[in-house]
């Protein structure tokens, strides 16, 4: 193997300033994309870390059902029906409410999402519930989600040494008894747990026989697709049965649909990579331009216009990964930084690392053959 | 020997070349006849606009021929395919009137670029090295264009264009940028190379300095070739031994 003069690479390197001028530019341009695609994921994951900690098969829901901070009533006698279905373990109905309570730590009203449910069986795949299950039993007793986002600094202290802190919601007085982590979302800066009858104390406009979801456990080995398709034949249409996956993707798509948060963060996405793809065509295109006197000596030498094409797309090909990897550097610690700040799931996944580089890839390369057709107009015949 | 009965390096009979479309055509070139033997040194004269230069794109292999014959080592360049004109200009050895040597490449660097593209011989850094010292240029091999003079940096342009032992130099006022002194030497240089590789050599010039180390001197006039001063054309060969 006849070693090459390895061109592109010497191009892109002799000249420093241009080469930390084109890396600046794309490790801006990854970086605005890690960050939006950061909070696109962090958005609808924080939204159903909630659903996903449910212990349920299906998921019986109100047809109004959008998100959990508006679920809408059902009757609750459509989920013992669903008893009487076959491969139907047990149900268990959930009430959920989004209300201001007041901040123990600071006084002030603050947004809350409430879910009550009959303690006499835990409903969710939570260790703080699972283990405090008798002291909910207690009137007006809650749980409240460590991972609530706002100052609940000394409250948690309090809670972590094993103190009661008091508060109010709806002008009742409650006990905050435990904790329990599941974190803040977008649609509730934090949780509360607590049993059925507290809930419906705290809120007396709901009615026990009104509940918000009703979660279905089958036996097992049944098809939970199956059962969920024969309830809703059979049972009236005030009520929609989900699996639980499904009942997360309804939340998902909420925030992607309803909402314009999802296509914010793909505009955001989007503006990266047009503002990479423009830094790095006019690096590559001033590259071409100065060298074209070089390149038509070339093509007079005998070099095919082949591999004037290939040191463009080599020279964008290196400029793509010497910018990725600080841009990816600088969004690992501004993940980090947010993560702190926000208790959001920011988390640096290898799926996103790779596609956050195919953009880069993919971005260098548009560049690249825009640049190319300069190349056109270095004539051999022009530089005698 | 009687260089008539070789095959020329290049043969031209009736070439016209134009440029321009329709009304605007223009002849450049009127019925060039010209042979050149392997082995000579032909230096082309003639004022600025005379066609010298489009005559040497067209033999050169870099503009495409409109009317005639042009031969290079037998081979026709009326009817070459795109591929077919590069393959014949890596026979060929190209000096410019400005150096056009890669700005991000050292001397050596800039003469493997050359001698790359002719595969067979795995040894091409020692090729380039002693190239380079052939040319005076043994300390300077790693320096960038931008840290020699004009005059070495015509000389790595004459290196880079002999490394690969072209059978045919094209040179395109190869001394215009440079003093009488490297002037001289550039040219020197070239006409000993050439004569230790056996290769054909066109110069195009208005250098009055360096007209002495032709064999042959043609001279451009309005698109016509309108001397072609060889007195002693039959015993040219022998002509130029002696010389």
């Amino acid at each position: 193997m006849k070693r090459r003069v390895p061109l592109a690479w010497l191009q892109v390197s002799r000249e420093r300033s241009r080469l930390l001028v084109a890396m600046a530019g794309i490790a801006f341009a990854d970086m605005l994309m890690f960050m939006q695609l950061g909070f696109q994921t962090a958005l609808y994951d924080s939204n159903t870390r909630m659903h996903r900690s449910l212990r349920a098969d299906l998921v019986m829901v109100s047809p109004l059902a959008r998100t959990m901070v508006s679920m809408s009533d059902f009757p609750r006698r459509r989920l013992y029906q669903a008893l009487g279905f076959d491969g139907v373990a047990a149900v268990d109905p959930v009430y959920m409410e989004s209300r201001p309570w007041r901040n123990p730590d600071t006084r002030k009203e603050e947004g809350i999402l409430v879910l009550g449910f009959n303690p006499e069986r835990s409903i969710f795949n939570l260790d703080g519930v699972n283990q405090n299950l008798q002291q909910l039993k207690l009137p007006d007793a809650v749980l409240f989600d460590q991972g609530s986002r706002g100052d609940y600094a000394t409250t948690l202290a309090k809670l972590v040494e094993g103190q009661v802190v008091q508060t109010e919601l709806n002008q009742r007085r409650l006990k905050l008894v435990g904790l329990f982590q599941v974190g803040a979302s977008f649609a509730a800066d934090g949780n509360v747990i607590t049993s059925d009858q507290t809930f419906l104390r705290l809120f007396p406009d709901r009615q026990q026989s009104e509940v918000s979801a009703g979660l279905i456990r089958l036996k097992p080995g049944v098809d939970p697709l199956q059962v969920a398709q024969a309830m809703q034949t059979h049972l009236p249409n005030d009520v929609r049965i989900l699996t639980l996956d499904q009942f997360a993707e309804l939340e998902e798509n909420y925030w992607k649909n309803n909402t314009p948060i999802g296509f914010i963060f793909s505009l955001g996405t989007a503006i990266g990579f047009v503002v990479g793809t423009v830094i790095v065509y006019q690096i590559l295109s001033n590259d071409v331009a100065d060298h074209l006197a070089e390149y038509a000596t070339l093509k007079a030498m005998g070099y095919r216009d082949f591999y004037l094409l290939g040191i463009v797309f080599q020279e964008a090909l290196i400029l793509a990964v010497l910018g990725f990897i600080p841009g990816y550097g600088i969004a690992a610690i501004l993940y980090s930084l947010t993560r702190g700040a926000t208790n959001l799931p920011l988390f640096m996944t290898l799926g996103r690392i790779t596609l956050v580089f195919m953009l880069t890839l993919i971005m260098c390369l548009i560049s690249g053959a825009i640049a190319t057709r300069k190349l056109r107009s270095a004539d051999p015949a022009d530089i005698f | 020997m009687d260089p008539t009965s070789l095959t020329p390096a290049i043969a031209i009979q009736n070439l016209n070349h134009y440029y321009g479309h329709g009304k605007l055509r223009k002849q450049i070139l009127f019925e060039i006849n010209l042979n050149i033997y392997p082995g000579e040194i032909v230096i082309m004269t003639g004022p600025s606009g005379s066609g010298k230069t489009t005559l040497l794109t067209l033999i050169g292999a870099l503009r495409s021929v409109q009317e005639g014959s042009l031969k290079i080592f037998d081979q026709e360049l009326g009817n070459t395919s795109p591929m077919q004109q590069v393959m014949i200009r890596r026979e060929i050895g190209y000096i410019f009137q400005a150096h056009n040597l890669l700005r991000s490449l050292t001397a050596k660097q800039n003469v493997l670029m050359s001698l790359q593209l002719h595969s067979g011989s795995t040894a091409i850094e020692q090729q380039a090295e002693a190239i380079l010292q052939k040319v005076g240029l043994g300390e300077r091999i790693d320096y960038y264009p931008d840290h020699l003079s004009g005059g070495q940096k015509q000389r790595v342009a004459i290196a880079r264009a002999l490394a690969s032992h072209p059978r045919l130099v094209l040179a395109d006022e190869p001394t215009a940028a440079l003093d009488k002194q490297s002037g001289r030497d550039v040219v020197e240089l070239m006409q000993h190379l050439a004569k230790e590789q056996g290769c054909t050599i066109l110069l195009v010039t208005h250098d009055n300095r360096i007209l002495d180390i032709a064999d042959r001197i043609i001279q451009m006039e309005d698109g016509c070739l309108i001397r072609n001063s060889n007195p002693m054309s039959t015993t040219l060969t022998g002509d130029r031994q002696t010389a």
